[in-house]
């Protein structure tokens, strides 16, 4: 398998002036020098994807989109990325997997039809949720969070899927939660597994399907981007409204009535919710119709947002680190005391980096949105 | 229809013969040698299992439990030395943290928690490796083969 001439087509890879903007912004560039998006752009288009699938730097890429946002020609860097991993894929090459592998382990296992999972643990009493619907909470991987980082990083991921229906539950919805519902595929696709990523893909609409639902709302970008813009590209006919959960609380702003809750916040842009689902201001809203709430912008923000620092579970390195440190740091200097994420992924990278020695801290706080939203609801404080 | 009454009768047949196939993880200090002691001792014990050696049970995540679980594995056993015993001082304290984690993991996919096993053996307990493999040979055969086991039943 090679990459084709169409594919690289596709990204624009023909127009690349090599200016060299994209290793200029590049988050991976700024602290490991070895790593150059255009260079490794200009040696798959002199010497095909050969030598570059044996590039553990390969691997590093975040594929968050900065580098395509400041290109001149709109190169589609992610996506060249993600056709050579592609091809290191179906020569068994792969990157350093975080956690041993863990997690990308069980994203493969999910495309296994009989599997029967034990996913529901954490709908408490007070959370009304029904088997079937016409909204559909797409839970995500939470519960597989819950197992692997509660303990190490002192919080509850699963509490964010708590607070979710919770928000919903507000607004009188009521929505189905699926007991068998699969990994969305977003890490699977990106890193090139791409049958896998296929697989997957049909269980959940399978699950979709059975709920009745023509409306998915989710708390985590990447499924919100999964589902509402990869699924359709490998799927005809997939007539679906996709909606993370910010979109639907500033919808419905009016029906809210917040409790006073004193924070100085920053909101750090989710790559896939940001960049790619162009879904900027609806989080920013909600969170400064909260009263006490004071947004302090970061430097970096909105477009031009800075990566948490790993993405797919992949190649997590010293620079990754530096990353997570440098993007607190910015936050802590904007003068906020809490940075509010919208996506699960990064509060965990960015915990994992404040579990560090004292000199490697910004010692801010993390939360998610939905966690912030849900607690001046019902006015009990953030924790 | 002769190809539906075949596919049927094979089904049958595997049910009956099914063979586990385990994965155990063993310690480079204890579990390995001990492994090694029921050898030289010729301890009589089922030969359902592959050992991988690990320098630690400690070294033993999540992740690679979960892999051998995901190419098919019908049961996996992690084995490390006795508390106050390990190598690396604490080591096997490690392992028990990350094997609750696994146990939480596998329990969320939906596997049978009896799948995976963590047990001690040290390096003179031959005969208690014996009993531990054939214990657990026992459990997974009752429990059937794993969900995720596609591979063809291997003859014996």
């Amino acid at each position: 398998m090679e990459t084709t001439l169409e594919q690289l087509k596709k990204i624009h890879a023909f127009l690349c002036l090599e200016c060299g903007k994209c290793t200029a912004v590049c988050p991976i560039s700024r602290f490991n020098n070895s790593y150059s998006p255009r260079r490794l752009l200009a040696e798959g288009l002199f010497y095909g994807a050969g030598d570059l699938v044996n590039n553990n730097l390969l691997w590093s890429c975040l594929t968050c989109q900065l580098c395509s946002q400041r290109c001149p020609v709109d190169v589609r860097y992610s996506e060249y990325m993600r056709d050579i991993r592609a091809v290191a894929h179906s020569q068994g090459k792969t990157g350093n997997p975080s956690h041993s592998g863990a997690l990308l382990h069980i994203m493969e296992m999910h495309a296994e039809p009989k599997l029967k999972q034990n996913r529901t643990g954490w709908i408490t009493d007070d959370l009304k949720v029904k088997a079937t619907g016409e909204v559909v909470y797409f839970v995500g991987c939470l519960p597989y969070y819950q197992d692997l980082f509660s303990k190490d990083f002192s919080f509850a991921p699963v509490s964010i899927a708590q607070d979710t229906v919770r928000i919903l539950n507000h607004l009188g919805i009521e929505p189905a939660v699926m007991d068998n519902e699969r990994c969305c595929g977003h890490d699977l696709y990106w890193l090139g597994n791409l049958d896998k990523f296929d697989e997957v893909g049909m269980r959940n609409l399978e699950e979709i399907e059975k709920t009745g639902a023509r409306t998915i709302i989710t708390a985590c970008p990447e499924c919100a981007y999964t589902l509402k813009r990869l699924y359709p590209e490998r799927v005809d006919g997939m007539a679906l409204t996709v909606k993370h959960i910010s979109e639907v609380v500033a919808e419905n702003i009016d029906k809210f009535k917040f409790a006073e809750h004193p924070l100085e916040i920053s909101y750090q842009d989710p790559c896939r919710l940001g960049r790619y689902l162009g879904v900027y201001d609806q989080p920013r809203q909600v969170l400064q119709a909260i009263p006490g709430v004071t947004l302090h912008e970061m430097p970096h923000n909105r477009r031009g947002a800075i990566c948490c620092g790993t993405t797919n579970w992949m190649n997590c390195d010293a620079t990754s680190k530096q990353i997570q440190l440098g993007r607190l740091s910015e936050a802590k200097a904007a003068g906020a005391d809490t940075l509010v994420t919208a996506c699960p992924k990064c509060q965990i990278h960015f915990r994992c980096s404040e579990c560090g020695d004292q000199s490697q801290r910004a010692d801010i706080n993390l939360t998610d949105f939905v966690n912030i939203v849900a607690s001046a609801l019902d006015g009990r404080g953030v924790k | 229809m002769a190809t539906k009454a075949a596919t049927s009768k094979k089904k049958k047949e595997t049910k009956k013969d099914f063979v586990p196939n385990i994965v155990a993880f063993a310690c480079n200090w204890c579990s390995y040698a001990g492994a090694d002691t029921a050898g030289v001792n010729r301890v009589q014990y089922s030969p359902n299992f592959r050992v991988i050696r690990t320098m630690c049970s400690g070294r033993v995540t999540p992740g690679f439990v979960l892999k051998a679980l995901k190419l098919g594995a019908d049961g996996v056993l992690v084995s490390g030395c006795h508390f106050g015993d390990c190598h690396y001082i604490f080591g096997n304290y490690k392992a028990v943290e990350q094997f609750e984690k696994t146990k939480a993991l596998v329990k969320t996919l939906g596997l049978d928690e009896r799948r995976i096993r963590l047990e001690w053996v040290s390096a003179a307990e031959g005969d208690r490796w014996g009993v531990v493999i054939n214990e657990f040979v026992e459990q997974i055969t009752a429990l059937g083969p794993s969900p995720l086991n596609h591979k063809p039943k291997h003859d014996e």
